[in-house]
């Protein structure tokens, strides 16, 4: 339960979530961006036009076009109460100066400094700007009432001023934080409606996909009956209905495969005992002939024995290798000490003088003893009918791949294979020319030693010697322990 | 007493009729006793009437099958038992030795290997150490051939026994089955090492306190088994 929980939030699941809510919060913030920005604009442009047509209506409301002489000061000081007269907003009115040089307005009479350049571009007409001033934005206004200027020659007459207005905007920019706030927190809450809609649906979307997935893991542990339950109609139910269609195909197949090698099993387990039985009576009676009769009558009972034994031994390696095709083969492992099972090998047929046996007393492995002989008793008695003396059986820990286990190399010094037998000499009833003639194996030897070395894991290979002669190499993996344990 | 050279009267089952004649005749001139009967019905019937040394057993037989037969014979007699079988496949061996048989072999069978395993089953351990040892209320009397427990008389198979003496032979001392296997079986190849698993088991039963926590003879994984001596 703890493994589902685990992976309910991650793989797939979380990237459709993932994605779900990443395009969710995209358009949130693609639409509260664009309605900032159009906002921010509309506002600005409403209190910029507002206090610019103010200026303008003021100018032209305050100056007459004919002045009266000395009235520069009084001009002035009705401009700057009437343009002021507004919360957050300051005016100065400047006199145009006569010699044509710019007049700033007293530094503090408005909420921010007048540059030259702005006061000489005000000179020519209305312009304005935004000043951001100790984080609060401003309005900066300056225009010159009219084009009319009294030259040197005529002091007396009155220049209309110039004016400079300064207008906070800070009523607006708190507006937008409010608004800008308020926006943020709509795309907070569409981020959490987001990433619960997505969990929501990609969790209707995983079931289906979660009970396949667990389906299937139990059809792969030989639940064969598993199936899911379809339900509506579209890409899912499809790949449900598909995926029960080929569990039930499975099932099929597997059942007949079942009953095909149980049937064969049988087959070879009845064969074994109709063939052993009438084998065992034919070997002891046989016996007792060879032993009894003399003469030519005792030399055809010998050759009747022979060939019976010979015929029990193919029987035999027939059974054998039926049962491996069958993968009816079992082995019984056990911790044998290497050179005990050679040399037990070896001396049960008679052979301890024809071969010479190299390796470490103490090496041990786990295999299975019976079939380690049977693989043993086959390469040293093919190399001792085939091949020339002197035989040797070689045998030491070799790991391979990082497994531990033994090798042993059988080699004697004949001719070595015939070249178009070295990559089939482990096929069935394969037997050199010369062999077919004098050998009385059945040709399934080398078959029956190979089969009982992969059993085992292990592997078999043939090949000739840098010297002539043949080289069988086997290595199966298993050795039991390391050094120093438990010595007998 | 049945020794290297002598022989043995046997108990031969085997339903087919070749076979039995056969083998019959060439234990026989092995220069065995041989009773041998069609069924295990009535080789039941023999064995309390002639009470052999030995019973060889077929496992496929009509009615009771070997392996049934070879377990009623173990209920009331430590009679050695060699099944004959004709299929070397796992379930009739494992069957067989849980039922308490001492060796198997696989059919063919050579009349000269048969000759050898029922003289390597009957033979007892050897008798030059005459002594008997205490381990704790088991005791082995190598005289005599007798192992008690707390006074009773254990009633062992002639395996069970040369397996047990031969592990109390040298206590604390580990043996691989493989040695086991020739020690007292007298393979002389390796041979199936459920054979010693097998017996090791009916020892136990008869002489551990608690065969399922056994104390005198320990398996030792990996390896084989060791007798401690209390």
């Amino acid at each position: 339960m703890t493994g589902d929980a685990g992976r309910r939030f991650t793989g797939l699941r979380l990237r459709l979530a993932a994605a779900f809510t990443a395009v969710a919060l995209l358009a949130a913030l693609l639409a509260s961006g664009i309605s900032y920005v159009l906002l921010r604009r509309v506002m600005l442009q409403r209190a910029q036009d507002a206090v610019l047509s103010e200026v303008r209506d003021t100018l032209t409301r305050q100056i007459p076009p004919r002045l009266p002489p000395d009235t520069a000061a009084l001009i002035r000081a009705q401009l700057e109460e009437v343009l002021g007269d507004a919360p957050g907003r300051k005016a100065a009115a400047v006199p145009v100066a006569l010699d044509g040089r710019v007049n700033l307005p007293p530094p503090g009479s408005l909420d921010v400094p007048v540059t030259r350049e702005f006061a000489r571009r005000a000179l020519r007409g209305v312009v304005f700007q935004r000043v951001i001033r100790n984080g609060t934005p401003y309005l900066l206004v300056g225009a010159r009432a009219s084009r009319y200027q009294t030259t040197l020659e005529e002091p007396w007459r009155t220049t209309p001023p110039m004016v400079f207005v300064s207008a906070s905007l800070s009523r607006e920019a708190a507006d937008l934080r409010l608004f800008t706030r308020a926006l943020l927190i709509a795309d907070a809450l569409a981020l959490v409606s987001a990433v619960g809609f997505a969990l929501l649906a990609t969790r209707g979307v995983l079931r289906p996909v979660r009970g396949l997935a667990a389906a299937a893991r139990a059809l792969g542990e030989g639940d064969l009956e598993t199936r899911v339950t379809v339900r509506g109609g579209d890409e899912l139910a499809d790949l449900a209905r598909t995926f029960n269609r080929t569990a039930e195909a499975l099932e099929r197949t597997v059942t007949d495969l079942r009953a095909m090698e149980a049937a064969s099993r049988r087959f070879v387990a009845d064969v074994s005992h109709e063939l052993r039985t009438p084998l065992t009576s034919m070997i002891a009676v046989t016996d007792v002939l060879a032993e009894q009769a003399a003469d030519e009558n005792g030399a055809a009972a010998r050759l009747v024995a022979g060939e019976t034994r010979r015929l029990g031994r193919l029987v035999e390696h027939l059974i054998e290798i039926s049962r491996f095709d069958a993968g009816a083969a079992a082995l019984v492992l056990d911790e044998v000490r290497v050179a005990d099972a050679v040399a037990g090998t070896l001396e049960a047929r008679g052979w301890r003088d024809d071969v010479a046996v190299h390796g470490p007393p103490d090496l041990f492995a786990r295999l299975d003893p019976r079939r380690f002989d049977v693989v043993i008793a086959n390469l040293v008695g093919n190399a001792l009918r085939h091949g020339g003396p002197p035989v040797a059986v070689r045998f030491e820990a070799a790991d391979r791949h990082g497994v531990a286990g033994v090798t042993v190399v059988v080699t004697d010094h004949g001719p070595g294979l015939p070249a178009d037998l070295v990559d089939v000499v482990f096929d069935r009833f394969v037997k050199s020319d010369a062999a077919r003639s004098r050998s009385d194996g059945s040709g399934l030897g080398l078959s029956i030693a190979k089969e009982n070395a992969m059993l085992h894991g292990g592997t078999l290979t043939a090949a000739n010697g840098a010297d002539g002669g043949a080289v069988f190499t086997l290595w199966l993996p298993g050795r039991p322990f390391p050094e120093g344990e438990e010595a007998p | 007493m049945p020794d290297t050279g002598g022989v043995a009267s046997i108990l031969f089952v085997e339903d087919d009729p070749a076979a039995r004649a056969a083998l019959e005749l060439a234990l026989t001139r092995q220069g065995h006793g041989v009773t041998s009967r069609a069924t295990g019905e009535d080789g039941l019937d023999a064995l309390r009437a002639r009470r052999p040394e030995i019973a060889i057993l077929d496992v496929m037989l009509p009615g009771i099958d070997g392996i049934e037969v070879c377990r009623r014979i173990r209920r009331e007699d430590p009679l050695p038992v060699i099944l004959l079988t004709a299929r070397g496949d796992d379930l009739d061996v494992v069957l067989g030795l849980e039922a308490g048989a001492d060796d198997y072999v696989v059919k063919p069978v050579e009349p000269r290997v048969l000759d050898a395993r029922i003289r390597a089953v009957l033979r007892r351990a050897d008798h030059t150490r005459v002594d008997r040892s205490v381990y704790g209320d088991l005791v082995i009397d190598r005289a005599s051939l007798k192992v008690t427990k707390a006074g009773a008389d254990l009633r062992l198979t002639p395996t069970e026994l040369r397996l047990l003496l031969e592990l109390a032979r040298r206590p604390g001392q580990a043996l691989t089955r493989q040695h086991l296997l020739s020690e007292v079986w007298e393979h002389t190849y390796p041979g199936d090492s459920r054979l010693v698993d097998a017996c090791v088991q009916r020892v136990r039963a008869k002489i551990e306190d608690e065969p399922a926590e056994p104390r005198l003879i320990e398996t030792v994984r990996g390896f084989g088994y060791r007798f401690n001596a209390p």
